[in-house]
C-alpha cells in the first residue's frame, strides 16, 4: 500500500422505482448530500459523500429509478447515460451499486443483467432484507453472487443495517482495481428482453425459495383502497383531510412568518436613513423574501402528505383511481400528483411534472397546473367575496360566500380539464402514452427518511423560487416606486410611477371587463404574486391600514359595482398573475415558448371570462 | 376492435386478450404480440414495454381490480408483482385461462 492518499471513487446507485434506493442513499450519505440539476436538463442530480474505513472518499450519485437502461423519460435517459459514461459533464462511475427490493427480485435481476453487460464493476444490494426474512424468503446469496458475478450485500436502509457492509464491499471492489470489462450493452429488442427475463426467472427459481408467509396485507388493503366505489370514497376523504391540514394547520405558521418579516422590515428600515434604500430593502427585498417564505408551511404540509403517501405506496393507487378521469381529459394518471401540489402553489406542482415520461403529457400538465386554485388566490378571493357577496344562507344550509368560494375552486378544476382536453384533442392528437405502473407493496413510511426528503423539498422550493422571485420583486418594486410623485402631489405616489403609467395605459383595454384604472394599476405589482394585488389595492385606494381586510373590503364595496367585483374574481380564476410561475415554466422547459403560450392563453381565458361575467351581471342589474 | 385473421383466438374461449378479460380471470400468458399501440408509442415499443414489466410468456396472471368507469384501468397480479394498466394497452397480451 502506498502512502499516497487513496483516490476517490465514483459510485452510481441504480435500481427499480420502489426499491428503497433513496432511503439507501440517505442512509449512506446522511446529511452529506447536495441536489442540483444535470447540465442542460431538468433532471435532479443527487450526490452525496461517504468516507470508507480506510479513508477513501466515495462520491455517491443517486440515479433516477428505472426498470431498464432502455430509457423512455428524461429521468431514465440520465440514468442510462450516466451508467454508460455518456453524460455531458459527468465522468463514468467507477462502480455501480444495483439496489434491489429483496422481496421482488425478478425484475431487478433483469436490470442487473443489463448493468453487467455495461461492463462496470458492480455490487448488488438486496435492500428491505428484513421484510424478506420475515416472509421466510430464502435467498442463496453465494450461489446468486457467483452466477451474476458480483458481490451481494443485504441491507435494511431504513434501519441503517448493512450500510457499513455495503461501503466495505464497494471499497474492496474499488481497491482490488477491478476495471470492468468492455461495454457490450445495446438496446434490447423484444427477443433480447424475453431472453433476459427467462434468465432472471431461472436465477430466481434456482436461488430463491419462495416466501413461507407471503405478504397478504397488500391484497387486503387494496380490496378496500382500489374498490371502484370504496376506493374513491377513501381518496376523496384523504384529499379533504389534506386540504384541511394545508389550510388550517398552516395558518398560525404563515401568520408567524408574516409577522416576523413585517417586524424585520420595520426594524431594518429604522436603521437605514436613505429613504430610497430603505424602501428597496424593506418593501422590495424583505417583503419579497417574506412573500415567498409565507407559502412554505403550506407547501411543506402538502409535501408531507404526498411523500408519506408515496412511501406508503398509495400514490400509485391514487393514479390508478384517477386515471380514467384524467385520461378523459387527455392527461396521464401521473399528472394527478403535480396538479394536486398546484393547489398549494403551481411552482412545486410544475417541478413535480418531471415524473411524467412523455414530453407532450408533461407540457400539457405544466400548461394547466396554474389553473388549479393556488393559495395565493385565497386572499384575493376572500377580499372580493367579503366585499360583494352577502353573508346569507342558501337552502337553509350553505353559506353563500362559501358556495362562491367552492365555485371558484370548481371553475379552476373544470377549466384545467377542459384546456387539457382541447390541447390533446386539437393540438396534439398524436401519441397517447401507455399507462403502465407498478403497484408497490404497502410499507410503513420511515419517519427519519420522510423528514429528510421533506427538508430537501423545502430547500429546493426556497432555492428555485427565490432565484426567480427576488429579481422580479426588485423589478416590480422599481416599477411601483419610480418616478417619484411630484412635490405637493395629492394622490397616492404609485399613481405617478411606471406602474401607474402602465395601469393608465392598459385601462382602456380593461374597460370592457369593468376594470377601473385603480384595478389596472394593482395588476402590475400583482404580477409578483397574486396576493400582492390585495396590498396594491390598499395602496391605490390609500387605505392606510391595508392589512385590515375589512376596511379595504368596505372601500371596494363603495367604489366598485357588483359586476366589477365579480369580473375581478373571474379574472383571477384564469389570469397568469404570477411572474414566478412563468419563470419556473421557462426553467423547466428550457424555452421562452411555453411561458409565452401559457401567458397568452391564460390572459385570453381571463379576459373572456371576466367579459362574460361583467356583462351578464350588468344585464341582471348588477351595475 | 377488428381483428386480423392471425389475431383470431381459439373458439373454445379458453384464450382471451387481457383487454377483454373479466375481473377474477386467472391464467398463464401464452403470447405477447406486437399488434396494437399504433396510436400510442408504436407497436414495437408497446410490446417492449409490456415485456419489460414482466408480461412474458409463461408468467402467471390474475385480474385483481378494475376501475369504476368502463371497468378501466385494470390491476393485475403478475407472478408476484402488481401492475396497473389500461385495457387499451393490454390487447396484445394473450392469456390461457385456467380451467374452471
Amino acid at each position: 500500500m502506498s502512502d499516497l492518499a487513496l483516490s476517490p471513487a465514483r459510485v452510481a446507485l441504480v435500481g427499480n422505482p420502489n426499491s428503497g434506493k433513496t432511503a439507501l442513499f440517505n442512509a449512506l450519505t446522511g446529511a452529506r448530500q447536495k441536489v442540483a440539476n444535470y447540465a442542460g436538463v431538468t433532471v435532479e442530480r443527487k450526490e452525496g459523500v461517504v468516507t470508507t474505513a480506510s479513508g477513501r472518499t466515495l462520491n455517491i450519485l443517486d440515479l433516477p429509478g428505472t426498470y431498464s437502461l432502455r430509457a423512455r423519460s428524461p429521468d431514465e435517459v440520465v440514468t442510462r447515460d450516466a451508467v454508460l459514461g455518456q453524460l455531458t459533464g459527468e465522468a463514468a462511475p467507477d462502480i455501480v451499486v444495483c439496489v434491489a427490493d429483496a422481496t421482488n427480485l425478478r425484475l431487478v435481476l433483469r436490470l442487473a443483467l443489463e448493468l453487467k453487460a455495461v461492463g462496470r464493476p458492480m455490487v448488488l444490494a438486496l435492500n428491505m432484507y428484513d421484510i424478506a426474512q420475515r416472509q421466510g424468503l430464502k435467498i442463496d446469496l453465494e450461489g446468486l453472487s457467483r452466477e451474476i458475478g458480483a458481490p451481494i450485500v443485504t441491507t435494511v436502509a431504513t434501519r441503517r443495517r448493512g450500510i457499513d457492509d455495503l461501503v466495505a464491499q464497494v471499497e474492496a471492489v474499488v481497491a482490488s482495481g477491478a476495471l470492468g470489462t468492455t461495454n457490450s450493452w445495446q438496446e434490447p429488442d423484444a427477443a433480447a428482453i424475453r431472453k433476459a427475463h427467462a434468465e432472471a426467472q431461472r436465477l430466481v427459481r434456482t436461488y430463491v425459495r419462495p416466501p413461507e408467509h407471503p405478504d397478504t396485507w397488500t391484497g387486503k388493503i387494496d380490496s378496500v383502497l382500489l374498490h371502484p366505489v370504496g376506493g374513491m370514497v377513501v381518496l376523496l376523504a384523504l384529499l379533504f383531510v389534506m386540504f384541511q391540514a394545508v389550510f388550517t394547520w398552516a395558518t398560525p405558521l404563515m401568520d408567524g412568518i408574516e409577522a416576523v418579516f413585517v417586524a424585520l422590515g420595520t426594524w431594518v428600515g429604522a436603521g437605514v436613513s436613505n429613504s430610497l434604500l430603505r424602501s428597496l430593502i424593506s418593501d422590495g427585498l424583505i417583503a419579497g423574501v417574506g412573500g415567498v417564505l409565507v407559502f412554505l408551511p403550506q407547501i411543506l404540509i402538502l409535501f408531507l402528505f404526498i411523500l408519506a403517501l408515496e412511501d406508503l405506496g398509495y400514490m400509485a393507487r391514487a393514479a390508478f383511481l384517477m386515471d380514467k378521469i384524467m385520461g378523459g381529459a387527455g392527461l396521464h394518471g401521473r399528472a394527478f400528483i403535480p396538479l394536486l401540489s398546484s393547489f398549494a402553489c403551481a411552482i412545486p406542482g410544475i417541478m413535480a411534472t418531471r415524473v411524467i415520461d412523455s414530453r407532450q403529457d408533461r407540457l400539457t400538465t405544466i400548461l394547466v397546473a396554474p389553473l388549479m386554485t393556488c393559495s395565493a388566490r385565497i386572499p384575493v378571493y376572500t377580499l372580493i367575496i367579503s366585499a360583494f357577496i352577502p353573508r346569507t344562507t342558501v337552502w337553509g344550509l350553505f353559506s353563500l360566500q362559501g358556495l362562491v368560494m367552492f365555485g371558484l375552486y370548481a371553475s379552476g378544476i373544470v377549466s384545467a380539464l377542459l384546456v387539457s382536453l382541447v390541447i390533446r384533442k386539437i393540438f396534439w392528437r398524436s401519441a397517447v402514452e401507455p399507462f403502465l405502473m407498478e403497484l408497490p407493496t404497502y410499507k410503513l413510511p420511515d419517519p427519519s427518511n420522510l423528514a429528510r426528503n421533506l427538508a430537501l423539498r423545502g430547500m429546493i422550493f426556497i432555492k428555485r423560487a427565490g432565484k426567480i422571485i427576488l429579481p422580479l420583486m426588485i423589478l416590480i418594486w422599481a416599477l411601483s416606486t419610480f418616478p417619484y410623485a411630484p412635490v405637493g402631489a395629492t394622490r397616492p405616489a404609485i399613481e405617478y410611477s411606471f406602474a401607474g403609467m402602465i395601469g393608465h395605459f392598459i385601462q382602456p383595454l380593461l374597460a370592457p371587463i369593468g376594470f377601473n384604472w385603480q384595478m389596472a394599476i394593482a395588476l402590475v405589482p400583482g404580477m409578483a404574486a397574486r396576493e400582492v394585488a390585495v396590498a396594491a389595492l390598499g395602496t391605490v385606494y390609500a387605505v392606510g391600514d391595508a392589512d385590515n381586510v375589512g376596511t379595504l373590503a368596505r372601500t371596494l364595496a363603495d367604489h366598485w359595482s357588483l359586476a366589477t367585483g365579480l369580473s375581478f374574481l373571474a379574472w383571477y380564476v384564469f389570469a397568469p398573475q404570477c411572474a414566478p410561475t412563468l419563470g419556473v415554466v421557462k426553467r423547466e422547459t428550457n424555452s421562452w415558448k411555453w411561458p409565452a403560450i401559457m401567458f397568452t392563453y391564460m390572459t385570453a381565458l381571463a379576459y373572456l371570462a371576466a367579459f362574460t361575467v361583467y356583462h351578464v351581471a350588468l344585464a341582471l342589474g348588477g351595475g | 376492435m377488428s381483428q386480423s385473421p392471425a389475431a383470431s383466438i381459439d373458439p373454445a374461449g379458453l384464450t382471451v386478450r387481457l383487454s377483454d378479460a373479466r375481473l377474477g380471470a386467472r391464467g398463464t400468458i401464452v403470447d405477447v404480440r406486437a399488434e396494437s399501440g399504433a396510436q400510442s408509442v408504436g407497436v414495437v415499443e408497446l410490446q417492449r414495454r409490456l415485456l419489460e414489466f414482466g408480461f412474458v410468456e409463461g408468467a402467471r396472471i390474475e385480474l385483481i381490480h378494475e376501475g369504476a368507469i368502463g371497468h378501466d384501468p385494470i390491476a393485475v397480479k403478475l407472478d408476484d408483482m402488481r401492475i396497473a394498466l389500461r385495457r387499451a394497452d393490454a390487447a396484445d397480451i394473450l392469456i390461457a385461462l385456467d380451467p374452471a
